[in-house]
């Protein structure tokens, strides 16, 4: 009686791939129930394939639901995997009954044996993808072949290498010394930053900027900088995530030497439903790139942002924003 | 109350807590369906989604939680006699302070699970190893105080180090996981994990069991138990050794949880009375037992998993509060 109950219960194992750490792992033939183990892969599974989301790790705000699709709206929150300490129950998880668990981001040795674990322990496959932006193109067809949307993740794909072969070819008519010299200012007080090659700034190379932080850590994530540190570096543009920052940076004394400060340079990043730099750094940031590319560069950006931005969220996030939305979304005032 | 009936009492706790724990979770499995997996376990090949849970996720877990509560408990309550202080705990020496700061370096390195644990639990014992030897080297070695001094420092040095990893470490994928690490959670125990802990903690508790009489002659007063013929000093370093061990093993697989080696000696001291002898087995049923508790609430009362650290201060505050106000006088050893 256990044995045959056991035997309807397992799925129909139909074929092995092999994910971006090397492991080979065995899916389903058919995959309808998928559970993101982190925001990065939440946003990458989110554009692929919503139907499939059996939750979130993190349930969106009210201000963010305009901008997703009606139907994820209000699937629950799930919490995240991290190793040890995760805010997700893997009892909980194993009562969703996914087909597959993904994970996009950076891949080593706490996340392949993190993996290993829950895949034998909860009995669920779990794929391990490469969140390098460089890699993004390749992470949407990897996924999409898995879940059988092979069709989208090719539309999606070919999208991002449009948006970074824009980028390649607005950067070949800037010369070096005409490149804007960038600091991202996150947090309240616009002091914590990430240097270069972060992966909380890598956006702003990857767009041709400079970003003044160097030499405080070549990987990982945010710093503090002092505000002498900063008149030091110079930068002549300003990006911040952060509203109230940019509602108040003109009134602050200590950043009025920064020359972009002064030049009134200080851009304020949009961020619904995702961040346009990182928070989460996936798929969200391609839409970044365009609109650094027309902040950074608006002589030379090719057509009109609004009307991409209005695309890449009917492409990639499948709604089509009103006017309104639009402007809510690009509104840099900081108000 | 007799101390045999306590004792028996607490057992049965124990066993009732184990069996309650085991049928509540957020997968639903009703108690003749556990019974029946229970039962069925020989002959299936486990591959159920009910055997799943129950013999990859959910036993493994409360017996963790049994395990951790049990050292915790042990170690705070051979602490708290040794130093003749009751407000001292298992993190007295800096032991949680250091396996945190093990544990958060190897999250930062991107070592794999197992690994992670293995530094914790190194990182544990360098630390106490350190403030035993600043100590001895302050001239202190026999003296409690600069003992407890030395923890002091070398514990917030590792604090302040732990701090620094955490700056250093990936916003989007190392930093959650070292913070909740830090809270403490039974999250991603498997079966594993304990069949590697509990020979550790095991090692741990026997010299403490074995050695009970004489560690309750040592609260006495130095000089008290010298007359009675015991070596002062060899015996300290025993009691220092199991109990770092026990806790450095627990803290290794469930990260840091504050308070429970604090509370419980506490409240088994209310049941069986300061001596050492009977307050020891005590204070491990009754931690264990605790702990099962604490950990069927976190994976229980919400959605999401709460902290295990975060759920025994919100509870041990309180009730240690409640402890201090009824029985002031008989808290103290």
């Amino acid at each position: 009686m256990g044995l045959g109950l056991a035997l309807l219960t397992v799925p129909a194992i139909a074929r092995t791939v092999t994910d971006s750490a090397g492991r080979q792992v065995e899916v389903p033939d058919k995959i309808s129930r998928v559970f993101a183990a982190g925001p990065p892969a939440s946003t990458l599974l989110y554009v692929l394939a919503p139907q499939d989301m059996v939750g979130w790790v993190r349930a969106p705000r009210d201000t963010e639901k305009p901008f997703l699709l009606p139907a994820t709206r209000e699937l629950p929150e799930l919490g995240r995997l991290t190793g040890r300490g995760d805010t997700l129950n893997l009892e909980r998880l194993v009562a969703e009954k996914p087909d597959l668990i993904v994970d996009f981001g950076s891949i080593n040795d706490t996340y392949r044996s993190l993996a290993d674990r829950v895949q034998t322990q909860a009995g669920i496959p779990y794929l391990l993808i490469d969140g390098r932006f460089s890699n993004t193109a390749a992470a949407l067809r990897l996924l999409a072949d898995v879940l059988g949307v092979k069709e989208r993740g090719e539309t999606l794909a070919r999208a991002t290498e449009e948006i970074f072969g824009q980028v390649d070819r607005v950067l070949a008519q800037v010369p070096a010394d005409k490149r804007p010299r960038v600091y991202l200012a996150r947090g309240p007080e616009g002091l914590e930053t990430g240097s270069r090659g972060s992966i909380n700034t890598e956006i702003i190379e990857r767009v041709g900027a400079i970003n003044v932080v160097e030499g405080l850590r070549a990987k990982g994530g945010i710093t503090p900088v002092s505000p002498e540190q900063l008149i030091a570096w110079a930068p002549d543009t300003l990006i911040t995530l952060d509203r109230g920052f940019r509602r108040s940076v003109a009134q602050k004394a200590e950043w009025q030497p920064v020359p972009a400060v002064a030049a009134g340079r200080v851009f304020l990043a949009p961020g619904l439903p995702y961040g346009f730099i990182d928070a989460p750094p996936s798929v969200n940031r391609l839409i970044g790139l365009t609109w650094l590319l027309h902040t950074l560069y608006p002589d030379k950006a090719p057509g009109d942002l609004r009307e991409q931005v209005r695309t890449f969220y009917h492409v990639f996030y499948q709604v089509d924003l009103t006017d309104s939305d639009l402007t809510r979304l690009l509104d840099n005032s900081g108000g | 109350m007799r101390t045999a009936t306590v004792f028996v009492l607490l057992t049965i706790l124990l066993v009732a807590m184990a069996a309650i724990a085991s049928g509540i979770g957020p997968y639903h499995i009703s108690l003749p369906t556990v019974l029946d997996a229970i039962l069925q376990r020989p002959f299936g090949d486990g591959s159920s989604p009910v055997d799943t849970v129950l013999f990859n996720i959910r036993f493994p877990r409360v017996a963790a939680a049994g395990f951790v509560g049990a050292a915790l408990a042990a170690a705070g309550a051979a602490y708290q006699s040794l130093f003749r202080n009751p407000l001292v705990s298992p993190d007295i020496l800096g032991v949680s302070t250091g396996a945190g700061l093990g544990a958060v370096l190897g999250i930062l390195l991107g070592l794999p699970v197992m690994a992670i644990q293995v530094f914790g639990f190194i990182g544990g014992l360098v630390t106490v190893m350190v403030v035993a030897t600043l100590a001895r080297a302050l001239r202190g070695g026999g003296d409690v105080l600069v003992l407890v001094l030395a923890g002091i420092v070398v514990g917030a040095l590792a604090g302040a180090a732990i701090s620094l990893v955490k700056v250093l470490a990936d916003p989007y994928n190392q930093l959650p996981a070292i913070t909740f690490w830090l809270l403490g959670s039974l999250a991603g125990i498997k079966a594993s994990d304990i069949a590697a802990t509990a020979p550790l903690v095991a090692l741990g508790l026997a010299p403490l069991l074995l050695l009970r009489w004489r560690i309750g002659v040592l609260s006495l007063g130095d000089d008290e138990a010298r007359a009675l013929g015991v070596n002062v000093s060899a015996l300290r370093i025993v009691v220092i050794a199991a109990a770092t061990l026990v806790t450095a093993s627990a803290v290794a697989i469930s990260g840091v949880i504050g308070w429970v080696g604090l509370m419980v000696p506490h409240m088994a001291r209310m049941l069986v009375g300061p001596r050492f002898d009977r307050l020891l087995p005590a204070a491990i049923l009754l931690g264990a037992s605790f702990m099962i508790g604490v950990d069927t609430l976190a994976r229980s009362a919400a959605r999401i998993e709460i902290p295990l650290g975060v759920l025994t201060a919100v509870i041990g505050g309180p009730v240690f509060v409640w402890l201090l106000a009824r029985r002031r006088r008989e808290l103290l050893p």
